[in-house]
């Protein structure tokens, strides 16, 4: 099938459209979509962190002067986007929004629910001890902040088997 | 050229094919990403950070367990060959072995080893611990790491924060900063046209899949490493269960696969893994990327019986052994030499013509 578009090209993305009701196909290639700002399922799996960077770029050039710097290393939003490494574990709590997003769109949610570290000297938490009353009802508060009604649901009911 | 003979079992223990499933399952890799606290990342570091974060991290390796009988490469110490050995043997990361020396700024990297287990210091995180095993052991290998985990993090002040667990400097890796891979051979699912489905299954089910040589690297001799795609909102466990799980049904796919060629096409089968036999054992030059798929199928047709006398080990060795850094350093070859050919055909040659005698030796004369 040719590209509705350029009529040259192999159409290689079918993209289907509902506007007021009318169902519109377009055949195009994958130059004619990139054109017409397509996103591929592709692309959009193959550049998550890319992509993300390079919206988090804007956003900071537009904030005006890189968006602010991490006080403990100097990283800012922009470096992030240049190297996609962040610069210290400082720079998690500095860009927590922005990365709060980001980790959201990698891992499905933000919330570690791994081992818990306990700090040199004492000895790493047991696993599979579970978090305590406090600290659920502290990940409830933020999953509601970050409208995520699905992980909140779940931490409404292991705090009510708790209590 | 560095000594290899200073590693215990040369890192390579993992190669005797004694680990479950090994007739499919080659290896299996558990990586743990942390990152020591109030210091910036390695690759926001100057060469005195770098070199100070080494410090810390080789205190706390000699006072653990696994420090006892281990060996310490300095990376920006070693020329291309050496750090490219260490790489085609899975101890240091593709990153690591490309680093130029410390003028170009990879002071402080450096590889702690005893045996297949191990810490890379300055990598893309301050330490990446990690551990090598034979065949399918996805818990034996974590529980080795988690008390490597254990004694390091007490020594040292690693980055984690509540929310986000451990921090890495990609976030790609925070929470839990583990990945898990298993090096599996594939080739009845890539004979049966099937493989595209699994891979495709993978991805749904937040599993990605590698090369032989992780990130990045092409998938050669119809090896895949399957590894988890996400290290954060799920436990340990849970993360390495769910690859277990999966790595068991891929592993029955590629069984039932492999019955479905020998009931369809026995002669055809048969006469491919002799075939692969046949030009390993007499081909007087042969390139990397041929020797892996001939070495494919002699594995396809050793798993199915149908190559008797050809064991695990020496194809694991044979894979090892005929990288080019390894050729070039054992068979006193410079790598990418036009001999390098000849060179790999010679090893391979001997090695199978060792095989073949000491599977002959038991029969009586005469025969």
């Amino acid at each position: 099938m040719r590209c509705d578009n350029c009529g040259e090209r192999e159409a290689v993305i079918h993209l289907t459209q509902i506007v007021d009701n009318t169902v519109t196909t377009l055949h195009l290639c994958e130059q004619c979509a990139a054109e017409k700002g397509v996103d591929t399922a592709e692309q959009v799996a193959k550049y998550p962190l890319g992509d993300f960077l390079a919206s988090l770029g804007e956003a900071a050039e537009a904030g005006g002067a890189g968006g602010g710097a991490c006080p403990a290393c100097g990283a800012t939003l922009r470096d992030f986007r240049q190297t996609g490494r962040l610069g210290c574990a400082e720079c998690y709590t500095t860009f927590a929004p922005q990365l709060r997003d980001l980790l959201r769109r990698i891992h499905g949610t933000t919330q570690h629910e791994g081992e818990r570290y306990g700090g040199a000297g004492a000895p790493a938490a047991a696993p599979g001890g579970g978090p305590g009353l406090a600290e659920l009802r502290e990940r409830l508060r933020r999953a509601v902040e970050a409208e995520d009604f699905e992980e909140a649901a779940r931490l409404r009911d292991a705090i009510r088997a708790l209590e | 050229m560095i000594d290899l003979s200073l590693i215990p079992d040369g890192g390579l223990s993992w190669l005797d094919g004694s680990g479950p499933l090994a007739h499919i399952v080659l290896s299996t890799r558990v990586r743990l990403a942390r990152n020591v606290a109030g210091r910036p990342f390695a690759t926001r570091s100057g060469p005195p950070e770098r070199a100070g974060v080494l410090d810390l991290v080789e205190g706390a390796w000699r006072g653990s367990p696994a420090g006892k009988g281990s060996v310490r490469f300095a990376l920006d110490e070693l020329d291309t060959a050496d750090r490219l050995l260490l790489h085609e043997r899975h101890l240091i990361s593709r990153e690591l072995a490309d680093a130029p020396g410390a003028r170009e700024g990879r002071s402080g990297a450096a590889v702690l080893l005893s045996g297949s287990t191990g810490v890379m210091v300055n990598e893309e995180d301050h330490l990446r611990l990690q551990t090598l095993r034979s065949g399918f052991a996805l818990s034996q290998a974590y529980a080795e790491l988690e008390q490597l985990d254990a004694a390091l993090g007490a020594a040292i002040p690693f980055a984690f924060h509540p929310e986000f667990g451990y921090l890495t400097a990609c976030p790609t890796n925070a929470g839990t900063g583990l990945r898990a891979s298993v090096l599996i051979h594939l080739p009845g699912l890539v004979l049966t046209k099937e493989i595209a489905k699994v891979l495709q299954g993978l991805t749904q089910v937040g599993l990605t899949f590698r090369g032989l040589y992780g990130e990045g690297s092409e998938v050669v001799g119809n090896f895949f490493q399957l590894s988890n795609q996400t290290t954060l909102g799920k436990s340990e466990e849970e993360l390495l269960d769910h690859l277990g799980k999966i790595v068991r049904q891929v592993v029955t796919y590629e069984e039932q696969a492999r019955r479905v060629l020998l009931r369809d096409a026995p002669t055809i089968i048969e006469d491919k893994v002799w075939r692969a036999y046949g030009l390993l054992r007499y081909a007087r030059s042969l390139s990397f990327e041929e020797t892996m798929n001939l070495l494919s199928g002699v594995r396809l047709g050793a798993g199915l019986n149908l190559i008797p006398g050809v064991s695990v080990y020496t194809l694991n060795k044979l894979l090892i052994f005929t990288q080019p850094a390894h050729l070039a350093a054992f068979e006193a070859r410079v790598p990418g030499d036009s001999d390098a050919g000849a060179a790999r055909a010679g090893y391979v040659r001997r090695l199978l013509d060792e095989e073949a005698a000491r599977g002959e030796r038991p029969r009586p004369a005469g025969t």
